[in-house]
């Protein structure tokens, strides 16, 4: 079986997801083809050597539909040949669309890809594309359907984490994440997202609330109370853990993942390629594993997914020297880390989307692309990547620096 | 044609009249059906016949299906497909009507439920007499069903997809001007104009093609998962039918699924989905269950069937009512209100008029809220008479004692009010735990004396308990029996016993809970466990509610009454460290298996994972679900061995009416068969290895499991019921 390697990743920042984000102007195709253009660009790739370009988009409706990574490779003017394909595995999709390319490399069916991702919340909102998940009575009744927020909330009730942990979480998130960009450790994949005129419209995260303290935190009103009790999902959710007393609404806006616009990329080839082509090799991806869980509590994915991923490198969590978990919620880190044992100076040392946000189909590729520059800048080996997923799923990758 | 009387007046337009003969409402039963069938024909192929009105003979138009032939689909041996072909016969017998060409209109003289609105939906135009008494509605879902001749199709499609899933899965009744606003009626006029009206609107308008047949036609409203109201509609609806049937009533989502599937669709096949939806519901026991112990067993004890039937008719005119307590006071109130002479006595006025305050709190808040007059409030209270005097009592056909539960002082009312009251009066105890043949031994009249249980608070309790002391007479039953009639409360019969049939069997359920806090169940996993099989309070919560006190004082009173015969409670250990060691004696207290924080929601207390550590291995959520239903179950099986109750169908509506065992279960009984009698047995056996003898299995059910004879085939069904 061949080596996947990482040759290099961009991502765009990440604009505010809303009318007044700076990204807000931006196409989803527009976004996609800066992304590519860069990465094109600043290795002087010859695209025509592109087996695939693998995008994750979660809302892949209206303008971001009808395959936005074909589209995005027309519109970055990348070689005609190079077909695209877009995927979704919801939060996870970025890293899938990551683990995809590197399958077809391990395979030995491709030569270089580029997976990566794209979503403009602040253009095509979540649940765009709506789905029968949430909606379709039969589906949702016999699935015990309830929105992330309430599984959050719940993850949260039953392993006893309260509005204080998860408030003094998310402060530490905005600290690290603003520590990070002021001593520079996103600079080199960071790339500025212009305007027609090749003015910059954004090239630092815009999400971010440095200073914010647990007792700022403290004093938002927590945001699923509505969802939970008005229209029953905490009753739906009790029906699957009556264990559970009841659930405690301690998620806020600002312990949650942002609601943002962003891209990423990843650049994958084999050995042999990235001879040919004057690459360097960044790191290898050692493995990957997705899992299904339980869909109603929905983002307990994350143990399960590690646990899988380690077991076929044949590691230990101990073995891992970062941890890279999407902070979709503070909870479902805090169980993570309380799950695996692992110390919180080795997990999300930069912040993470509750402090910079979460293109939902991107994220999964920035997050690597993170843990990766921080473990050069360190000067260690190994990381495991890690989203929680929507409908009880999660996906992990771990790479080892080369 | 048996059921429809057919006329065509001068200007072409038939009239189709309904009268089934031998009901008192019209129900659609099979005659009507094909007669429907019929008369569409005669219109259609009649040249000379413009269009049809249809209405009905009785004050009410059409009252929905017979439900006793639905009762038996359950278990009758036709197959899915042959019930699912009856089901798109009606169907398509409406649909026949409303795309023949003709119009035909709906002169909804009255009540028209159920298949009765169906039969309008499908007509092309609806026009409702101004009626008070009539009122329009899908309510089906009210006995497991939904609405299978097309109400789940034809409905959203004229009001939109929100009203109409409210409407059906809450099985809401509306007046006609209410429907008028919703807009599945066209016209609202005076009753004498209904058939006119609906005469001139063929002649003038006769638009015989429903909206949803034109090209073009949009849901109001939207439909399906690409309309973002519709996708919130169905989202949080299905949240909602989630949390209130807490999966255990298959009714309200169906018709969910029959809406969100059916209105994306033309509407022949949604109206195909509509009928599997229904027909998998007519297979599903729990329509069997509501329908068999809600409706029509229920239907039949209102009419008092238990009824010794030598006994003239009797009725209380005058009622006296000794101890104007809780209890007392609501007695008061319910008869006072349904037009009987009320004495309301206690030891003083004073105590009395507090009783009488009771009233006026009531009536005052009916007022408050529109639902009655200063008159009418008046009218009621001037019939409540207090007193401190048993000479008041004078000429009172029916005495109830509510006074406290106490033998010595129970005797002395006796005593004092048989001095006073006719020879022939009956003289009743609202007990709930004194046994009514010792309590009659100071009666100078034991066959006079019976009791008459009530349950609390009395104004909103449906049901009342009557039990029969041995010597109780066939008249003082009548009499009883004949009162429950008169303040319209469902009645059941037993025989006595220590806690009669409610009390006793609730008690095993409130025991069980505690008995598993003992074994170290964590508590949030009992009370959401019961909550959710139904139960309308967990049996924590409810033991707050009575007290643990009390619960340990019972467990104390009936040791020392039994004396070697007592059974140790497997919940006293509990109790009596709640009561003794930790001082937590209930919500009086301000504290029990809860907490009760000022201004705060209560919750579980913290401190009893202490007490009572969880043990390391937790049983399975249906594991505690079998143990709190079950234990009941059983309970009423012996009841019914012992001759307490005697009969199935009051062991089934006392437990749903009494104590609020689940609805969906069809009864304590019923559950049992609902369980399967063979596989409930297997059950019990090893819970009886595991928790106990309140497990084991009485021969008399492990006879029955053998035979697969359910409780109901020795007995002879109810004759009819509509709904």
């Amino acid at each position: 079986m061949a080596d996947a390697y990482i040759y290099d990743h961009v991502r765009t920042p990440r604009g505010r997801g809303k009318s007044s984000g700076s990204l807000h102007a931006v196409t989803p195709i527009e976004l996609t083809a800066q992304m590519l253009s860069n990465l094109r660009d600043r290795n002087e790739l010859d695209t025509s050597y592109l087996d695939d370009v693998v995008l994750g988009c979660v809302s892949p409706v209206g303008e971001q539909g009808a395959n936005v990574a074909r589209v995005g490779v027309l519109a970055a003017g990348y070689a005609e040949n190079v077909p695209g394909k877009q995927l979704n595995r919801f939060c996870a999709s970025g890293l899938e669309a990551v683990n995809t390319v590197a399958s077809q490399v391990m395979a030995g069916q491709s030569d270089l890809g580029i997976g990566g991702g794209v979503e403009c919340m602040s253009r095509v909102p979540m649940g765009s594309d709506s789905g029968a998940m949430a909606a379709d009575p039969k589906v949702a009744y016999e699935t015990y359907f309830a929105p992330q927020g309430i599984g959050a909330d719940l993850i949260a009730s039953k392993w006893g984490f309260s509005r204080d942990d998860v408030d003094g979480y998310a402060a530490e998130s905005q600290r690290r994440a603003a520590q990070a960009w002021d001593n520079g450790y996103f600079d080199r994949s960071v790339i500025p997202v212009k305007d027609q005129l090749g003015i910059t419209l954004l090239d630092r995260d815009e999400h971010m609330r440095p200073g914010t303290t647990k007792e700022d935190l403290g004093n938002l009103n927590p945001a699923f109370v509505m969802h939970g009790e008005q229209a029953g999902f905490d009753a739906v959710a009790l029906l699957r853990y009556p264990e559970v007393e009841r659930i405690n609404h301690v998620h806020t806006g600002g312990n949650s993942s942002g609601i943002v616009d962003g891209a990423a990329g990843v650049l994958i080839g084999n050995k042999q390629i990235g001879e040919a082509l004057g690459l360097t090799p960044r790191a290898r991806i050692k493995g990957f594993a997705s899992i299904g869980s339980e869909p109603t509590i929905m983002l307990t994915g994350p143990t399960p997914s590690a646990e899988k991923v380690l077991k076929r490198c044949g590691m230990d969590a101990s073995d891992i020297d970062l941890f890279e978990l999407n902070e979709a919620f503070a909870s479902v880190v805090l169980l993570f880390m309380h799950n695996l044992g692992i110390d919180h100076d080795k997990i999300n040392v930069n912040g993470g989307a509750i402090a910079m946000g979460h293109p939902l189909g991107a994220t999964g590729a920035m997050i690597l692309g993170t843990v990766l520059d921080e473990l050069e800048r360190r000067d260690q080996s190994t990381a495991l990547v890690n989203l929680c997923v929507g409908a009880g799923m999660g996906t992990a990758t771990i790479i080892e620096r080369v | 044609m048996k059921t429809i009387d057919f006329a065509v007046d001068a200007d072409g337009i038939a009239l189709l009249t309904i009268d089934v003969k031998d009901r008192s409402m019209n129900v659609l039963t099979p005659d009507l059906m094909k007669d429907l069938g019929s008369a569409i024909d005669k219109v259609v192929a009649d040249d000379n016949v413009k269009g049809a009105v249809i209405t009905s003979a009785k004050d009410s138009f059409v009252a929905g299906a017979d439900l006793m032939s639905m009762v038996n689909a359950y278990e009758d041996g036709r197959s899915a497909e042959d019930k699912y072909r009856d089901a798109r016969s009606f169907q398509s017998l409406l649909r026949k009507m409303e795309t023949c060409g003709k119009p035909f209109a709906a002169a909804i003289n009255g009540t028209a439920l159920g298949g009765g609105l169906e039969i309008c939906l499908a007509c092309h135009y609806r026009v409702a007499a101004d009626n008070p008494k009539s009122v329009l509605g899908l309510p089906e879902v009210k006995v497991g069903l939904l609405p299978g001749g097309g109400g789940t199709q034809r409905l959203p499609r004229l009001i939109g997809q929100q009203n109409a899933l409210q409407l059906m899965t809450q099985g809401t009744h509306l007046p006609p001007a209410k429907a008028l606003e919703q807009g599945f009626v066209d016209a609202v006029v005076a009753p004498d104009e209904c058939i006119a009206a609906a005469q001139r609107w063929i002649l003038e308008k006769g638009d015989a093609e429903q909206p949803w047949d034109k090209k073009g036609f949009k849901v109001p409203g939207g439909a399906g998962l690409m309309h973002p109201g519709s996708i919130q509609t169905l989202m949080v609806g299905t949240a909602l039918i989630a949390r209130e049937t807490s999966h255990n009533y298959p009714a309200p989502i169906a018709i969910m699924s029959c809406v969100y599937e059916g209105c994306v669709l033309p509407i022949d096949a949604g109206l195909d989905i509509e009928s599997k939806y229904f027909t998998s519901l007519l297979l599903d026991p729990v329509a069997r269950n509501m329908m068999r112990t809600l409706f029509i067993n229920k239907g039949a004890a209102d009419k008092l069937v238990r009824r010794p039937k030598g006994v003239d008719k009797t009725a209380v005119k005058k009622l006296g009512i000794l101890g104007a307590g809780m209890m007392g006071a609501g007695v008061a109130y319910v008869s006072a209100r349904a037009k009987m002479e009320v004495v309301l006595l206690d030891r003083d006025r004073d105590a009395a008029e507090k009783g009488k305050d009771y009233s006026r709190a009531l009536l005052q808040k009916q007022i408050d809220r529109g639902r009655s007059t200063t008159e009418k409030a008046e009218a009621i209270l001037s019939r409540i008479k207090t007193t401190d005097d048993y000479a008041d009592l004078e000429g009172c056909d029916l005495v109830i004692e509510a006074v406290f539960e106490d033998l010595g002082i129970k005797a002395d009312v006796t005593a004092k009010t048989e001095a006073v009251i006719p020879e022939q009066s009956i003289f009743a105890s609202n007990t709930s735990t004194l046994p009514i043949t010792g309590l009659a031994k100071s009666s100078k009249r034991p066959e006079q004396f019976i009791g008459i249980h009530f349950f609390s608070p009395v104004d909103k309790m449906p049901l009342v308990e009557i039990i029969l002391g041995e010597q109780t007479g066939e008249r003082a039953t009548a009499v009883a029996l004949d009162y429950v009639q008169q303040i319209r409360k469902t009645p059941i019969v037993v025989n006595d016993s220590r806690g009669f049939y409610t009390s006793r069997v609730f008690g095993t359920y409130t025991n069980e809970g505690m008995t598993m806090v003992g074994e170290g169940v964590n508590p949030a996993l009992i009370e959401n466990v019961a909550k959710q099989a139904g139960m309308a309070v967990g049996p924590l919560a409810v033991m707050d509610e009575v007290t643990l006190e009390l619960g340990y004082h019972v467990a104390k009173a009936t040791k020392k009454a039994l004396g070697d015969d007592y059974v140790p409670n497997t919940a006293a250990p509990v109790m009596t460290r709640f009561v003794e060691e930790l001082d937590r004696r209930g919500k009086r207290f301000g504290k029990g298996f809860y907490d009760y924080p000022e201004g705060g929601k209560k919750h579980l207390w913290p401190g009893l994972a202490e007490v009572f550590p969880h043990a390391a291995e937790q049983p399975s959520p249906e594991e505690v679900r079998k143990r709190l239903l079950y234990v009941q179950a059983l309970d009423t099986v012996r009841c019914l061995d012992e001759g307490v109750i005697t009969h199935p169908a009051d062991g089934d509506i006392g437990s749903i009416l009494g104590w609020g065992f689940p609805p969906y279960t069809g009864g304590t009984l019923s559950l049992i068969e609902t369980v399967g009698l063979a596989e409930f047995v297997a059950e019990c056996d090893r819970m009886a290895k595991v928790y106990g003898e309140r497990f084991a299995v009485p021969d008399s059910l492990r006879e029955r499991a053998k035979s697969g004879l359910g409780f109901y085939a020795e007995y002879d069904q109810p004759t009819r019921s509509a709904a």
